[in-house]
């Protein structure tokens, strides 16, 4: 298959993502750093679409995971990464985990927009309690530090960028061994055949709570990641349009795979620049015509397009060694 | 000598839909070891009477009694468990995955690894067991193979294989060599036939094929209209008058 | 006392509101497809019907007319939309997994909801005209039109009309057996394709003519489109997928809620839908008079 373009690609992309501080300019740094940080709730929808679902409110988990560092920010004065991201990760499972109990009985359009209102009540909530959550004007978010140490200001940047290459990286591997894993298989399977689940003596709810779990940690961990780059978090992290760009991007990147996510969420924040210039006024526009345009084009997205130019090249390739 | 307990046991079981009475106070009795055919016309209660046993459907009325433990109202997932497995008039498959690996999926289900989130689904005893499995149904060509690419009596086979997989002490199949062609019908019996014997499963077929309950039968279990109008060895009771009218019309 | 009245009065004029846009919802619940762009072709039928009144009014002619002008408004978006969707895009993902469907008219209410913007810009628009000419009376120091009462009728006769065209004649029974049966509709020589062009039309004018009946009453504004969507989907999950009793129970119910909010707690107005609904889903995930369906194994 196209194992042998993996493999060289796996290094090459890892060490530009390592090289990126260093040779790239800032702006760009920045999309990358963002993008990592998004990626991973992309990821959370991605792996809800592999089972045929869709969630209009993983915005939540994103909420959740950033609030997590706003609020250790204003109310303990703490901005150590190695603590607030894996709690923030910890919190968004947590809230999965008492959502799902509920969630993992939906499919189709009532698991879409419940998840929808459970995230626009969020909004409210952090609206409301403004005297608590900063409301409208938002929260101050520093950037991290490590181990109690201040990075010097050169350096600010670049830790905060690893931080969440390596958080993403680390995450990454464990979504690769979730999909490869039993339960992994039975996500997909469930977009199939629920009957041939529940009839294999397997709890389809089982399946999808267990997903949702691993969904809200992943969207926790994006949030939190977010939070340190753009440095100020507001209610709409929790909005249904945010929910909306984690499933565009992840159409867009294409969710049959982890890396499409990843190259979605880069795509997406240079869309969003250019968008900016050119059409700033019809941004939903935009992105419902790339929407329409993906699922009745190419609904395998930019992952796909990539696979198949690859496919065509080593066919190319064996065609010349055979000739 | 004490009668040998039930495998299957229902008690007036009942079930209508609106005006029909798909089950009508059915009681049955299956021994362990039995191969036990079901015929009858369209709609006289067959898929309707596996649907309850499994649970896919709750009775009006009535028990269903599995190894002697109580099954009435249990869903599917649950009755599974207590050893029963069950195959499909229209196949059931994982359609977006490849044959091995629905084979795959329902061992991890037997041993209980469903919801495992960390080793990985091809690991090495259940990629044997796998292969002897796809290899007794004649499958191990198209292992690799999406499901999609196995003509249509293999992706009959694989059905029945995914319930085997899950070494059932009781195997209900529901018309295992409808869609299958003529010629292949009994080569497909034969493999199953074959298999379930090496076994030692109860089994439970429902067909519309006279000569496949016939041949491979031990007992007959007759429906007409929610009722069971006969019971005993295919030769004896396919030659009365009543069922070959109830169930080929024949005058 | 007084507050109940006016709870009461309110609830039943938001109820009306809701069940006007429901029949539309109505209607992809039987067709299978729930449609979330049905906001989008509500939000056209107020803005295009809005949009004529004021040129009526503009032009100095009678403002009796601009009933009139509502109403074509909302049949020209209908009739224009409905086919143009479901031929065009639609279509294509028939048999789809739901999942994709529902990214589809997502897509298509985010591409309509921006469309509305680029035509008739961002400054709400409205005509009270058709709200005011009919004269007020008022309740318990709170005035209100007679065309809110008229809403309410009006919703009461769709509803009836609804129920008589689906379950009364043929036309109806047709469209619920190629739901139920696709293949034999097409083997008795029904034209599937055309009968599902015609129940999404019909569904789209539903859509439209609920916009453009609601629109003198309120100013409508960009956003509009994913509110009502957002509130119609409330309203049937409550009431159950595909049950028009269940979706007059559900406006009924969420036009209270809604009501009781704003005369109490205003600033929960958003929010008490979605916390209604969660709690009737989590008694009765079907909804109140949803059935469970099983698929035929």
């Amino acid at each position: 298959m196209a194992a042998r373009p993996w493999l060289l690609a796996v290094p090459i992309v890892a060490g530009l993502f390592v090289a990126a501080p260093f040779v790239a300019p800032s702006w760009i740094l920045f999309i990358l750093h963002l993008a990592l940080a998004k990626f991973l709730v992309v990821l959370a929808v991605a792996l809800f679409l592999r089972g045929g679902l869709v969630s209009f409110g993983h915005a939540l988990f994103y909420a959740v995971g950033a609030y997590t560092a706003g609020f250790a920010a204003k109310w303990f004065g703490v901005r150590e990464a190695l603590l607030l991201v894996p709690l923030a990760g910890l919190f968004g499972a947590a809230v999965a985990a008492v959502i799902g109990l509920f969630m993992a009985r939906y499919r189709g359009v009532f698991f879409a927009m419940l998840n929808l209102a459970v995230s626009m009540i969020l909004y409210a909530i952090l609206l409301k309690f403004y005297w608590l959550t900063g409301g409208t004007d938002g929260l101050r978010v520093q950037t991290p530090t490590l181990l109690g140490f201040v990075p010097p200001r050169d350096l600010i940047r670049m830790t905060s960028y690893y931080v969440a290459l390596v958080v993403a990286g680390v995450m990454t591997y464990v979504v690769y061994r979730f999909l490869a894993s039993p339960l992994g298989y039975y996500l997909k399977a469930l977009a199939d055949n629920e009957i041939r689940i529940e009839y294999s003596g397997e709890s389809v709810q089982r399946v999808i709570y267990a997903t949702y779990v691993l969904s809200g940690a992943l969207g926790g961990l994006g949030g939190v990641l977010a939070a340190f780059t753009v440095g100020h978090i507001v209610p709409e992290y929790a909005f249904w349009t945010q929910s909306g760009e984690f499933v565009f991007v992840a159409l867009l990147g294409g969710y049959g795979s982890v890396p499409g996510p990843l190259i979605g969420a880069i795509a997406f924040e240079f869309i969003r620049t250019y968008a900016n210039k050119y059409a700033p006024y019809a941004w939903q526009m935009t992105l419902g015509i790339i929407m329409l345009l993906i699922i009745l084009l190419q609904p395998g997205g930019l992952w796909a397009m990539y696979e198949s130019v690859v496919a065509r090249f080593s066919r190319r390739a064996e065609g010349v060694e055979r000739a | 000598m004490p009668e040998p307990s039930p495998i299957l046991q229902t008690i007036d079981l009942t079930k209508a839909f609106g005006m029909v009475q798909a089950a009508d106070a059915i009681n049955v009795h299956i021994t362990r070891g039995e191969r036990v055919g079901i015929v009858g016309a369209n709609g006289s209660g067959k898929t309707t009477f596996l649907n309850l046993i499994t649970g896919y459907l709750q009775p009006d009325h009535g028990r269903i009694l599995i190894m002697g433990k109580e099954s009435t109202g249990l869903p599917p997932r649950r009755v599974i468990k207590l050893g029963l497995a069950r195959s499909f008039q229209i196949p059931q498959l994982y359609i977006g995955l490849s044959v091995l690996e629905n084979v795959l999926l329902a061992l991890a289900a037997q041993a209980g690894k469903s919801t495992a989130c960390w080793r990985p689904l091809y690991r090495g005893q259940w990629l044997e067991h796998g292969a002897a499995v796809l290899e007794r149904f004649g499958l191990q060509a198209y292992a690799r193979r999406p499901v999609a690419e196995l003509p249509e009596g293999g992706r009959k086979l694989l059905d029945i294989a995914l319930s085997f997989a899950l070494q059932p002490q009781l195997l209900l199949m529901d018309e295992p060599t409808s869609g299958v062609s003529i010629e292949d019908k009994f080569q497909v019996m034969d493999t199953l036939v074959t298999v379930l014997q090496q076994s030692d499963i109860t089994t439970i077929f429902v067909e519309h094929d006279m000569d496949v309950v016939q041949r491979y039968g031990q007992r007959v279990l007759v429906f007409n209209d929610g009722k069971v109008i006969a019971d005993g060895p295919p030769a004896s009771v396919l030659a009365y008058p009543e069922v070959r009218k109830a169930v080929l019309g024949l005058e | 006392m007084a507050l109940l009245t006016i709870v009461i009065l309110d609830g039943f004029v938001f109820a009306a509101v809701l069940f006007l846009s429901v029949g539309l919802t109505l209607i992809f619940g039987v067709l299978r497809i729930l449609n979330i762009s049905h906001g989008g072709i509500y939000a056209l039928g107020a803005y295009l019907g809005t949009y004529l009144a004021l040129k009526v009014l503009d032009l100095g002619l009678s403002p009796y007319l601009t009933y009139v002008m509502l109403l074509v408004g909302a049949v020209i978006i209908g009739v224009i939309t409905g086919p143009l969707l479901e031929r065009l895009f639609l279509r294509r993902v028939y048999g789809q997994a739901e999942a994709i469907q529902l990214l589809l008219t997502f897509s298509i209410l985010l591409i309509l909801d921006d469309l509305i913007k680029l035509i008739w810009g961002t400054a709400p628009l409205m005509v009270s005209t058709p709200s005011t000419l009919l004269g007020h009376v008022s309740f318990a120091g709170i005035t209100y039109t007679w065309y809110h009462f008229l809403l309410i009728g009006i919703s009461i006769v769709f509803g009836g009309a609804l129920v008589w065209l689906v379950r009364g004649t043929r036309f109806g029974k047709i469209v619920v057996s190629v739901i139920n049966d696709r293949e034999i509709s097409i083997a008795v020589g029904i034209n599937v394709n055309r009968i599902y062009t015609l129940a999404f039309t019909l569904g789209a004018l539903c859509a439209a003519l609920g916009g453009a009946a609601v629109a003198p009453t309120i100013a409508v504004a960009p956003g509009f489109a994913v509110e009502v969507g957002v509130q119609s989907f409330a309203v049937i999950a409550i009431g159950g997928m595909g049950s028009l009793e269940g979706a007059a129970l559900g406006a009924l119910l969420v036009g209270l809620v809604r009501a009781l909010a704003i005369h109490t707690f205003p600033e929960l107005e958003l929010v008490v839908i979605y916390v209604l609904m969660l709690i009737v889903l989590m008694v009765k995930p079907e909804g109140l008079f949803g059935e469970v369906e099983l698929r035929r194994i």
